[in-house]
This record gives structure tokens, sequence and C-alpha cells, in this order.
């Protein structure tokens, strides 16, 4: 079987079992996606397919035989990161770094579905440009957990990413 | 010369070298040196190497709670394609995972099950699917027995751990007398539930055998101890036994010592001549790794009209396995933290047929201070007067059980700093009475402390003829930023820029550090290395004849007497020298912790009861802050775990057989984005000369102490109800709530 990922063509023999994950983790050697939970309950696994956002652990890999798939090594390296990487390191958006692949990649695709006019949960309308607040970040996210709770700084990355102002913390003391 | 320092901390370190240091790299907030790796998902966790003839395995669980094992029925799984072998060693299996710091095997003898899915096989085969396939087609028989499910039930069962490294029960004074004599009282009965740590990385071991004997890629915090461990359980000499654990995907407690995967895959690999992975699933982890055990508080505090503690109780239970020692030691911050001369403190064991209970993120404090932090307020109410103020005056003048002074101590700096920042003087005081539409707003404060300790550890460092520094501890970075501190120490010691200083850790052939756990791996690993280096410093003072006291070095150049050299003229072939902290009197002579101050504002809806977190300040007061963006984000951490705590994880426990029906992170839930908001944290400036020769104390569990009560008391703020039993999930709100 073949699959295209990060613009490579890669061969593998696998199980109709064997999710997406699997066969990145285990059979082609992309180890950057992360298993959490192999269920969809925490987005460690989330890689791009055909530039959407998915969780890999919960799709089969023999289903994506003509899908371009964008992993976390597609999207940049340590020596050339890319801007939201970069910005995860700017802004500790991590600590042990195991949710931190998936939530970059979720990131990634999440910001091309608010250049689309996706509405979320939390958007005021249904159509028109998405203001990206924190709480729209937030929002969007929130299905890449993170136990070590980076999300302060996780938000603070998205933003700078996506060209917006730094995050500004509400002090309402006396020399507010 | 000899090449090695050890400094047991017997006296107060005056002085610190960082302090002449003008590399500059010492609490700035620098980037993680790991970080371009982690984000561009090159860092490799343990269960990322790659291996020829790898076989996969998955972990067979037994299907009753309490019993024992006849047979392991395995006729079905070897049918099945690719399987290689139902493997189950009763004698060796773990029945429970270790504990931390300990040398010896855990628990082992799987022939008799304890736990509903304690692991008794492991199924391995050619390919993860077909393992997992296998560990399911894998029959296991056996004769269960009644087991203890009824934590409430048995109360009074419950035994008094022996006299350990913390002891279970101290008494002055006449605690029950006090409370009468006292002007206002509060005495109640706190719960909280167990927790999971829920590290995102599962637990895994990949076991690989050659003759020098086994190697062990695994997910763990203290290398050292692990190892003797797994060497002990195998009954190996420790040195066969190789640990690698370069990044670990959290920890929290759950992989201080090791836990069943390591010594089945470990047997499964010798026995079948080939390399073994076991990755846990999400539900394993829940089932079969530790828990933080649930507790039952009580708390008595007397005071006096002014508001003056004269009697202080915490008086809690925990629930753990038969024969395991430990015990959640709720009321360890309450020995320190408030005045009072009647004071009982106590903690009892309730046996019970629940997966073992061990540390998670603050053992004792996490759940102690959710509890004795809401006393605090409901004290404050009932004598009218403010939460901080009421802190401020039972502020000790020195430890009220130990009788000793207390080394840097900011407790007041903390809460008047967190108070101005958060605007604490316009809170309303009056509970329910501050309202936007359908939301009602409160505001809440607790304290944060977390006991400071200092372990032995050892670290080895070395100037390359090329004049980079190197140095080696089989420490581990469990996100801590373990890579990244100690990096600044190295160069900040030895004047080399970040670039020039490689830092390798979490591998036991290292000298053996203390570990990731009780918020003294900085501390601890850091100060071996500052010892290492100090005597690097002195090696190359030597060379140049120079004092090493009048011995500057900065971006690789050593400056003294009016000379300057490069010091790759001074190394020659190479300087190498290793250095070893031990606790000393320190430890006995002065009470340590670090303190904070949570200030939190929520948002509880009128409706439905639903609790946001609005607005959060919290300020700290560690020692020397490391790195200041590090530092930080592991008080980020500590607060949502809090959050946590507070509003949404519970263990539940199926009545009949103790089994957790939420055993995933679907159904156990730990904060997302969407939970919390930017939070406010501040460091304060503190040296604390008597921690360790860096002057810093530990940070990675100050965050959490305190800050579920904070989120409680501001509920209480919002709504007037006082719920004492965590978490505040709506359905304990609701029937309170003002009418909408
Ligand atoms: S591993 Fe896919 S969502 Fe958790
Ligand atoms: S960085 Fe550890 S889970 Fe997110």
């Amino acid at each position: 079987m073949q699959f295209t990922i990060n613009g490579t063509v890669h061969e593998a023999d696998i199980d109709v079992r064997t999710s997406l994950l699997d066969l990145l983790r285990e059979h082609l050697g992309l180890t950057g996606s992360k298993k959490g939970c192999d269920h969809g309950q925490c987005g460690a696994c989330t890689v791009l397919v055909n530039g959407r956002r998915i969780n890999s652990c919960l799709t089969l890999a023999v289903m994506h035989q003509d899908d371009e798939i964008t992993t976390i090594e597609g999207i940049g390296t340590p020596d050339e990161l890319a801007p939201l990487q970069a910005a995860f390191v700017k802004h500790d958006g991590f600590q042990c770094g195991y949710c931190t692949p998936g939530q970059i990649c979720s990131a990634t695709g999440m910001l091309d579905e608010v250049k689309k006019g996706w509405p979320s949960h939390v958007s005021e309308a249904l159509d028109g440009q998405v203001d990206l607040t924190d709480t729209e970040i937030s929002e969007r996210m929130s299905g890449n957990l993170c136990r070590c709770s980076a999300y302060p700084n996780i938000v603070a990355a998205i933003r700078e990413a996506a060209g917006l102002a730094p995050v500004e913390h509400e002090v309402v003391g006396e020399d507010a | 010369m000899s090449n090695s320092a050890t400094l047991k901390m017997d006296a107060a370190a005056e002085h610190s070298l960082l302090d002449d240091g003008v590399q500059g790299l010492i609490g700035q907030p620098l980037d993680r040196v790991d970080g371009p790796k982690k984000v561009a998902g090159k860092a490799p966790y343990s269960a990322e190497y790659a291996f020829d003839n790898l076989a996969y395995g998955v972990l067979v669980g037994a299907p009753f709670a309490r019993g024992r094992i006849t047979a392991i029925d395995d006729t079905a799984a070897m049918s099945l394609p690719g399987v290689l072998a139902i493997v189950s060693d009763p004698d060796k299996f773990l029945r429970n995972s270790g504990q931390g710091g300990q040398n010896e095997a855990p628990v082992q003898n799987a022939h008799e099950v304890f736990y509903m899915h304690q692991p008794v096989a492991l199924a391995v085969a050619e390919t993860f699917e077909q393992a997992r396939a296998a560990a399911a087609a894998v029959v296991v028989r056996g004769e269960p027995i009644d087991g203890e499910y009824d934590f409430e039930a048995r109360l009074d069962t419950a035994d008094t751990p022996d006299d350990g490294v913390i002891p279970p029960a101290t008494s002055q004074g006449d605690i029950d007398q006090a409370m009468v004599d006292a002007a206002v009282t509060v005495d109640g009965i706190w719960t909280t539930p167990g927790q999971n740590s829920a590290a995102m990385e599962p637990h895994v071991s990949t076991a690989i055998w050659d003759d020098d004997g086994l190697t062990l890629y695994g997910a763990y915090q203290m290398v050292a101890s692990d190892r003797m461990q797994l060497a002990d359980a195998l009954g190996l000499d420790p040195e066969q036994v190789r640990i690698v654990s370069a990044y670990v995907g959290g920890g929290f407690g759950s992989k201080l010592g090791i836990s069943s995967e390591a010594v089945a895959s470990a047997i499964a690999a010798k026995q079948l001549g080939r390399p073994v992975k076991t990755v846990m699933t999400r539900q394993q982890v829940f089932d079969a790794t530790i828990r933080r055990s649930n507790t039952r508080q009580r708390i008595r505090l007397g005071a006096d009209e002014n508001g003056v503690l004269h009697a202080i109780g915490h008086e809690s239970l925990s629930s753990n396995l038969p024969d395991e020692d430990f015990f959640e030691p709720a009321g360890i911050a309450t020995h320190f933290l408030y005045r009072g001369e009647h004071r009982r403190i106590t903690h009892g064991i309730v046996r019970m047929n629940r997966m073992l209970s061990g540390s998670m993120r603050a053992p004792g404090e996490a759940v102690g201070l959710l509890a004795l932090e809401c006393a605090m307020d409901e004290l404050a109410e009932k004598l009218g007067l403010d939460p901080v103020e009421l802190r401020k005056r039972n502020i000790p003048d020195i430890d009220p059980e130990k009788q000793i002074p207390y080394s840097a101590r900011k407790q007041v700096e903390c809460l008047e700093e967190g108070a101005k920042r958060f605007g604490w003087d316009r809170r309303n005081r009056t509970p329910g009475a501050m309202r936007e539409g359908e939301w009602l707003i409160g505001h809440g404060v607790a304290a944060a402390a977390r006991t400071n300790q200092l372990m032995q550890s050892e670290a080895v460092a070395r100037l390359t003829p090329e004049g980079r520094l190197v140095v080696e501890t089989d420490m581990t970075d469990i996100g801590t930023g373990t890579y990244t501190v100690l990096m600044q120490i190295a160069g900040e010691m030895l004047g080399l820029p970040a670039d020039r200083v490689d830092v390798h850790l979490g591998d036991s052939r290292f000298p053996p550090a203390a570990g990731s756990g009780g918020s003294w791996g900085a501390g601890s690993s850091g100060s071996s290395v500052y010892l290492a280096c100090r005597k690097l410093r002195e090696q190359l003072a030597e060379k140049l004849d120079c004092d090493p006291a009048k011995l500057t070095l900065k971006d690789g150049e050593a400056i003294a007497d009016n000379r300057r050299v490069a010091i790759t003229d001074l190394i020659g072939d190479g300087l190498e020298a290793h250095g070893r902290i031990e606790p000393g009197k320190t430890s006995e002579s002065h009470t340590q912790s670090g303190y904070g101050a949570h200030f939190c504002e929520v948002r509880v809806n009128a409706v439905t009861g639903e609790v946001r977190v609005a607005r959060w300040t919290a300020v700290y007061a560690a020692g020397r802050i490391l790195n200041e963006k590090t530092a930080r984000s592991q008080c980020y951490g500590g607060i949502i775990f809090g959050i946590g705590a507070a509003l949404t994880e519970a263990l539940v426990h199926d009545p009949r057989d103790g089994r957790i029906v939420n055993h995933d992170l679907a159904e156990y839930h730990v904060p997302v984005h969407a939970d919390i908001p930017q939070l406010d944290v501040v460091l304060l400036p503190e040296r604390d000369p008597y921690a360790n020769p860096l002057q810093a104390k530990g940070i990675g569990e100050l965050g959490i102490a305190g800050a579920g009560a904070a989120v409680a008391n501001a509920v209480y703020n919002a709504t007037g109800v006082r719920v004492r039993d965590y978490p505040l999930t709506l359905d304990k709100l609701l029937s309170g709530l003002p009418p909408v």
C-alpha cells in the first residue's frame, strides 16, 4: 500500500486494523505524532489529512491511500521551525512535550478553519469573519488535552503565530 | 587534586557562586533547550526507539478483583496469527507498582489478585494489532473471593501506618479542651476523591537484552531507584540493568516507581530473545498503575475573638491495599502553616481492594489544603474577619511543633502582593451578592505551601578540549525543564554560553541523581552540577595559578590577575569533575517550604450550577528562581491541576468490585483549554540559603497546593453554598443556588 505523507510516498504492508497513527509510529518511523489514549479522547495524535485536522488514532490507515497526510515532521524541523513551532518554544507552550505535536497540528488546522470563517460553539455569529479571541482559541483547541497544563502559553503562542497582539494580564490592583 | 566535590548541607550556603557568575544565564527566562526537538516531534520518548525484530506486548488484566488465579488459558490466543507467546511468570510479575525512591522490588506474586484488572499476563506478537487481539483472547481463570470495596463502611478499621519519613501522627497540648475553650470554632469533615495523574504519555517499557544484561527504555521519573527495583524484581545485579528515560511525557508521581509493563516486557524479551515493547492502554494506566487516594479529613480550628488560633487539628484517612505503607499525608502542611499551641495531626489507612495509592503531584498538600484552607475561610467568616487578614494573624514566629526557625518565608508578602494585584479589597464579602445576568460572581483566596526537600544527587561535568562543557546525571526531565536549568547552572558556573553546554540525562549509566519527585529535582540535581562545576573552576584556577575566588569565567575565557586566556588553553586533554550533594543538618534545623497565595474569581451559572474560573492571580516565593519561564510554566501546571481537583476530577469506583468505572480521558475529566483563562503568576525574589547552594526551593508542586481551595472559597462567595465534598460538580450546588 502507498501513502503520501509530508509530500513523500511511503510503502507499507499493513494490517487492515492498523490505525493511521500506528502506521506513522510503528511502520514508518514517524514518531512525532503521539498516542495518549488511542480512543479519540486526547488529541495527541492529531495530524492533517488533506489540510484538515483529524485524530489519527480514530481512523484506519487503509482508508487514506489517496490522501495527503501532514504530520508534525512535515510542518517544520528543529533547524527550520514553522512559525507556530517557534512560537510554542518562545512562549513555553509545553512542558513534557508529549501533547505538543498534536497541539501544533491542531492549531495549524484550526487557524485554517478560522480563515475560512467556520464558526465555533462560542462564535458570535454563524457566518462572517471570526474574531479570534482567547475564548475562540481555547474553545477550538479543547480537543487537545495537555496534562502539563500549558494552556495559557499555548494560547499565547497561537496568538502570536496568528499575528495577534500578545496576551495582556488583567490587573485590577491599585497600580493598574 | 581530587576531582570530586561533596557537600552535605550541614550549614547555610550563605554565598552562592551563581551570584558571582557573569555569563548571565541563571534566572533568565530562557527557552527550553529541548524545545525545538519537542515541537518538531524529534524528541525520542520511550516507545519511540527503533529495533530490528521488535515484538509488541499488550498486558492482560484479571477479570475479578480478589482471589486466586488458577489458569491462564492461552489456547485461543496462541491460535491467532502472529502471536509469539502469552507470557505469565506469576512469581516475578508485579502485583503492585513501585513507590518512589524505594530500592527493593515492588510487591510481586501475581498468583493472587488484589484489585480489578491487576496485570497477570503479557500477550506478545509480531505486531501491535496482533498482540491486542491476542490479549483479548486470553482466558484468565480463577477463584474469586469477597473483597473490601466500601470505604465509608470501613472507617473504623483504619490502621496507623508505621513511622517513616513522614510521621503519621503528632499531638501536643489538649486539642479537645482547647476547642471547648475557643471563642470561635470550625469542626468539619471534608472528603476528596481518588485522582489519576493522567500524564499524557502512557506507561511504556521497551526491553532488550544483550550479553551485558537488560536495557529498558522506560517512561520513569527516578532512574537510579527504578533500576534497583527492576534488578531486584528480576533477580539481577543492578550492574546488569540499564534504564534509559531521556524524555518522559509527564509523570506527576505516576512514574516514580516501576510498573508492571517493565517487568513483563523484560521477562518476555528474555524468553523470546527479541526486544519487546509494551505500552499500557489508557485504561490500564487508570486501572493498574497508581492513584492518588481518596481522603476523609476532619479539620478542627479553635480561635480567640481576635482570630488567633489556639487549636488546630487535621485527622485524615486514606485508602490503600493491604501491606502497602503509603498514606496520603494530608496534614503535611498543617504541621507548620499556622499557629496553635494545641495540635493534633493524624493519618490512618483504610485497607481496600482498590489499585495501589501513592504519590501524585504534591502528595499531602494537594488534598490537605483543599480541606484546611476552606476551613480557614469558614473561620474567617464566623469571625467577621477578612480571610487574608486571618491568615496573616496566624503566621507562626517559629515552627509551632518543632520549635525551630523557618528558612526563607515570604508568606505575608505573597498574600499582600496577591491581594493588591487581584483587587481583593474590592471583593464583596456577602455571598451571592454579585451577579451579571445569570452568572453569579465570587472571589476566593487560599494559601499555598509545599515542603522543600533536598535529596542526595550526583553528576559529572567535563570540559572537552574543544571547550565544550558536558554534564551527565541520571536525573530526568519530565517537563520540569531540567535540561534547561542544568545548562543554565553549568554555563553560569563556567562562563560558557548556552550553545557550548550539553546536558545528558535519564540514563542509569550516568551518576545517580535524586530523580524527579517531591519538587526536589532542580535543587538536588542542580546542586550536584553546581558542585561538579565548582570543582572544574578550581581546576581551571590551578592551571592558571590563581585563586579560584578571583577567577572570572565568561564566554569561554578565563580572566584573573589582569590575565585573559581562552579556557581551551587551560583544558588540555580535558578536565572532569564529579559533584555530590547530600542533605544535612539544615533539613532539621530549619523548617523549609515554598509559599504562595492564590486569588480566584469564579462565575457560577445560577440556572445550571456550572462553574467557570474567570480570573486568577497567584504569587509565590520559592527561593532563587532558576529559569523564570519554566518556573512559571510549572506554576500554571500546578494551578490547573488544582482547578481540576476542585471542579472535575474524581475516580469513580464500582462499589461491587472497586474497579475504576471512568478509566479513560473521556470519563475522567482533566481540565481542557476552554476551562482555563489566562493566569497571572508572580514569582517573588527570594533566596533560601538553608535549602541548597543554589538557594533555590522546589516549585513543581507549589502551584497545586491550595489552588482548589481558592476555587471552592470563590464558589461559596458566589453562591453561598459550602461544599465539603470534592469535586464541586453542579449537582452539589444546584439545590442551594439563589432563585433565578
Ligand atoms: S491518541 Fe488519538 S485522540 Fe488520544
Ligand atoms: S506538554 Fe505535557 S501534556 Fe502537554
